[in-house]
């Protein structure tokens, strides 16, 4: 189908976040929508999908004014989404989530659970994103969490399909399988709406990109006429280095070491396999492998959310095994959780509360017993100017953030405190390409303070770019360590379990 | 992988993880119990003292009365119930936990219930149908209060609607001497006041608590008012007719079970009727899938276009019925004359029961059950005679639910958007 935006305008009070947007998207073609954090991208397809009523433009489906009052309108006209904060319930299974709305059922309105079943194991192989149709979502590390959120997507089978970031936290194959469904589905006539940060995803599938910043369309352009340096200009408006600039690693002693470290989930299932690990001070330590190996379970324990069954954890030396997270806090961890929204906020607090949420019980934020707001604010609008979150003040409620900046929040939090470890997972999940930058520069500093890293994302790209050694997972085991000029193929190898190279 | 043998450092129990210093606690427990059983009741109890349990009860088939040696049965149930509570401590195997802790706590009550009726006579299966009367509201309510908050609504008015229904429900009933007109008046009346609760709370976002209060008070004040002014006046208007009792044909003869479940009044079955009904709509059907997803989360239910404030409102107004039902059973359900403030704060305790059983319709069935077992044993106790200060036997009803359940339940989740407004932007 044929979808028109012409003239959108969205106003949030005094700030303007679509102004004037036009937009065309052609049947059976695959258009990118590129920005900088904030300028107004996820707004515009709230718009588009009825979560959000503009204040003036019109919206056009083959031609024809529409109106969407609702989510249900859009659905109705063959719009699906997959939203950048993911829309699934947790404590449903990832089969009860992908139906939901959409039920399969058998007379007098019961569901057919084993329809649904079956439906997901077929879109599962079909394309490639493997999910356990019973696995309760809330349990399911991001990454697998997405694989739901897409599937539920691809389930309706939409006309126009949005796609707001669905592969911040995919990893490259499973991106690749992304775009083979795409690719699938432009061919029978269907139209995508991709929304990414990651500028070789823009030129691998895009018919045509366009670009917003502050909220207006800079200009639309086809992957053929830019290359990666073009698009990232055009986005920030300066040029953007697109590579990380770091020293060798001076690496002192041990920081972080993990002793047999065994983790068995509620079902009884070991999830960490007795992993022994080092970080030392002064080394950014990186964690590869495919989602739902035991990363993010690794990082919990390491935080005290979750009791190891065995193994010692040692921080400098001393056990915290049994610390609780507060107590893993004080030690001198700090933590980028995966999930912003769901472990990194409270979104109804204001970006200077959440910007001091570990330390906020703690001089220069509070003194004997009362807490000191206008320290707290004021370290929030110096904040917001050293990590460069666009948000009109300290004290807006962070919910109404990009992801983007709500990351960035997280990110600053984390960083402005002297630690030991910082356990960053997924630090750069829906940052663009100027944030990505300033965050990876960031955390090399901090190894060059001599902070022990432990960097876990499930882009490659980002392992060796920042990692010192990288240290791979596979089913809850590090199958092996090695160094970052190891060849991708032979890292790709090892994640799906091939063992350590000769 | 080296860790297949691992000890795992708790099981799960209906999906939830019961620690292992849990299932030690719940083991001392028992162990604490058998020692109750054992000591004071059966070696404190002369030997050759006898109790009789009286199984003659219309409409069952008479088994006339078991006699039992007091001493001996409680020594004996004693040591079964430190056996297990034994088992427990061993803390090996903790799948059959909670069914074992149950059992030991049964065998505990069979127990007391055979020292008290020592040289006496006590009708088992009259107690049992007490408790069954006791339960009903309490069912009525927190079903009302499963409907609401499992699309995201807290009901704290329940206790309102109790009033309102058993209110209307006896006045319709008396007036036009149709009782069943009493019923739907009743419910009627729940779904008023729901829809009061959901249009101030959705439509204005209003707090749902404060809304639930103010309808609590303005209830009460209401009927008892009406009571004072109406109703005292005009005893037509208040006759105390009462549904009679239906024998199920055929099942009403089995021993115990028969007068227990299948000789109640139509509130029992249709009670009954509506926990299975609730229970399978909330988690087999499309109905209740969307339900569900309306409480946790209502944005994500919205985005698949489902019409969140609708679900909402259907709900509560449905709730509203039930609880207006339940309270309806307090007047021509049971004891006929409405009096004043006569629900007694039994709307909270349906809450409550709620709560316990994890907004559940069986679990909640089950902190009625054992609500209305306490209130039911507490009034035997009374006619037998104890010697227990009265105003500790009445309490006893909330602090043994209170005991057990927290024992039993633990940490409970509420629905993700419980309480929470939904505004669609
Ligand atoms: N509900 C809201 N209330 C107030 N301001 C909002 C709200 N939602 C978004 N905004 C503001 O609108 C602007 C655009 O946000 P939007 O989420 O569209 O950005 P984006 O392009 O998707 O960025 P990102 O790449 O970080 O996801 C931001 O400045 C944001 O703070
Ligand atoms: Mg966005």
């Amino acid at each position: 189908m044929r979808l028109e935006l012409a003239g959108v305008t969205k106003r949030f009070g005094s700030l303007v976040a679509n102004d004037h947007v036009d937009l065309t998207v052609e049947a059976g073609e695959i258009h990118c929508l590129l920005g900088e954090n904030g300028a107004g991208k996820s707004t515009l397809m709230n718009v588009l999908f009825g979560l959000q009523r503009a204040d003036e433009g019109e919206i056009r489906v083959d031609g024809a004014p529409v109106r969407f009052a609702d989510p249900g309108d859009a659905i109705a006209h063959g719009i699906g989404m997959v939203h950048q904060h993911f829309m699934l319930v947790p404590v449903f299974t990832a089969a009860d989530n992908v139906v939901l709305g959409f039920e399969p059922t058998r007379s007098g309105g019961f569901l057919d659970r084993e329809k649904a079943r079956e439906d997901i194991r077929r879109l599962s192989s079909e394309f490639g994103l493997e999910v356990d149709p019973d696995a309760v979502v809330e349990d399911l590390p991001v990454g697998l969490q997405q694989r739901v959120e897409i599937l539920k997507a691809l389930h309706r089978d939409a006309n126009l399909l949005i796609l707001d970031e669905p592969t911040a936290v995919l990893t490259p194959q499973e991106t690749e399988s992304l775009f083979a469904i795409m690719r699938g589905l432009k061919e029978t006539g269907r139209s995508i709406l991709f929304i990414t940060h990651k500028l070789k995803e823009v030129l691998a599938v895009a018919d045509r990109i366009t670009v917003m910043r502050l909220g207006r369309v800079v200009g639309t352009t086809t992957p053929a006429g830019s290359g990666e340096h073009v698009l990232a200009s055009m986005m920030v408006g300066r040029d953007v280095e697109l590579v990380v600039h770091k020293d060798d690693a001076q690496p002192g002693s041990p920081v972080l070491q993990l002793e047999g470290l065994t983790v068995t989930d509620e079902r009884g299932v070991t999830v960490i396999d007795a992993v022994d690990l080092e970080v030392r001070a002064g080394e950014i330590v990186a964690l590869a492998g495919v989602q739902g190996n035991g990363q993010t379970e690794l990082a919990e324990a390491l935080l005290g959310l979750t009791q190891p069954s065995s193994g010692r954890i040692l921080l400098d030396g001393k056990d915290i095994t049994r610390a609780t997270p507060r107590e893993a806090l004080r030690a001198g961890i700090a933590y980028i959780p995966e999930d912003r929204q769901a472990e990194g906020l409270v979104l109804d607090m204001s970006i200077a509360d959440n910007l001091v949420l570990d330390v906020h019980d703690r001089p220069p934020f509070a003194h004997r017993g009362a807490r000191d707001l206008t320290a707290v604010r004021e370290s929030g609008e110096h904040k917001l100017q050293e990590f460069d979150i666009r948000a009109r003040s300290a004290e807006v409620p962070v919910g109404t953030l990009s992801g983007g900046n709500q990351q960035k929040v997280v990110v600053a939090r984390e960083l402005s405190r002297p630690v030991r470890l910082l356990v960053a997972s997924q630090p750069t999940r829906g940052l663009d390409v100027g944030s990505i930058e300033y965050v990876h520069r960031r955390i090399v500093e901090e190894r060059d303070k001599g902070v022990a890293v432990l960097l876990v994302s499930s882009e490659l790209d980002e392992i060796l770019a920042l990692g010192d050694r990288v240290a791979v997972m596979y089913r809850g085991a590090i199958v092996g360590v090695v160094p970052p000029t190891t060849g991708r193929d032979r890292i790709g190898l090892m994640m799906a379990g091939a063992g350590v190279p000769a | 992988m080296s860790t297949a043998s691992l000890a795992a450092p708790a099981a799960i129990v209906e999906g939830r993880l019961v620690s292992v210093s849990r299932v030690r606690g719940l083991g001392a427990f028992l162990v604490l119990l058998a020692a109750v059983a054992a000591v004071p009741l059966g070696l404190g109890t002369r030997a050759g003292v006898q109790a009789a349990f009286d199984f003659a009860d219309p409409p069952a088939i008479d088994l006339g009365i078991l006699h039992m040696p007091v001493r001996a049965v409680c020594v004996a149930l004693g040591v079964v119930t430190a056996l297990l509570g034994a088992w427990l401590l061993a803390g090996r195997q903790r799948r059959g936990t909670y069914l074992v802790f149950t059992a030991g706590v049964l065998l505990f009550l069979w127990a007391f219930l055979t020292w008290v009726a020592r040289n006496n006579d006590l009708s088992f299966t009259q107690l049992l149908a007490e408790t069954m009367v006791s339960a009903t509201p309490l069912v009525y309510g927190s079903l009302s209060g499963v409907m609401c908050e499992r699309a995201g609504v807290v009901n704290i008015a329940i206790e309102g609607q109790f009033l309102a229904g058993a209110f209307l429900g006896a006045m319709i009933g008396s007036a036009t001497g149709v009782l069943w007109l009493g019923l739907v008046a009743g419910g009627l009346s729940g779904a008023v006041l729901g829809a009061l609760l959901a249009f101030l709370a959705l439509r204005y976002g209003a707090d749902q608590i404060i809304v639930g209060v103010v309808i609590v008070a303005f209830c009460t004040g209401l009927t008892n008012f009406l009571t004072e002014q109406v109703l005292s006046n005009h005893q037509n208007l208040n006759a105390g007719a009462t549904f009679g009792t239906w024998a199920i044909p055929g099942l009403a003869r089995i021993p115990v079970l028969g007068p227990v479940l299948f000789h109640q009044n139509v509130f029992f079955y249709l009670a009954a009727v509506l926990l299975v009904v609730i229970h399978v709509g909330l988690f087999r059907t499309r109905w209740g899938l969307r339900v569900r997803a309306v409480g946790e989360h209502p944005r994500a239910a919205a985005t698949v276009g489902i019409h969140v404030l609708r679900v909402r409102y259907r709900n509560v107004i449905l709730g509203g019925v039930i609880a207006g039902i339940g309270g309806a059973s307090f007047t021509v359900g049971s004891i006929g004359e409405f009096s004043a403030g006569m629900t007694a704060g039994l709307g909270y305790v349906a809450l409550a029961a709620m709560i316990f059983g994890r907004w559940r319709p069986f679990g909640a069935l089950s902190a009625a059950l054992l609500f209305g077992f306490a209130v039911s044993l507490q009034s035997f106790l009374a006619v037998l005679g104890v010697n227990i200060p009265s105003p500790f036997l009445s309490m006893a009803p909330y602090v043994i639910t209170i005991a057990v359940v927290a024992g039993l339940v633990g940490r409970v989740r509420p629905p993700g958007a419980d309480g929470v407004p939904y505004s669609p932007e």
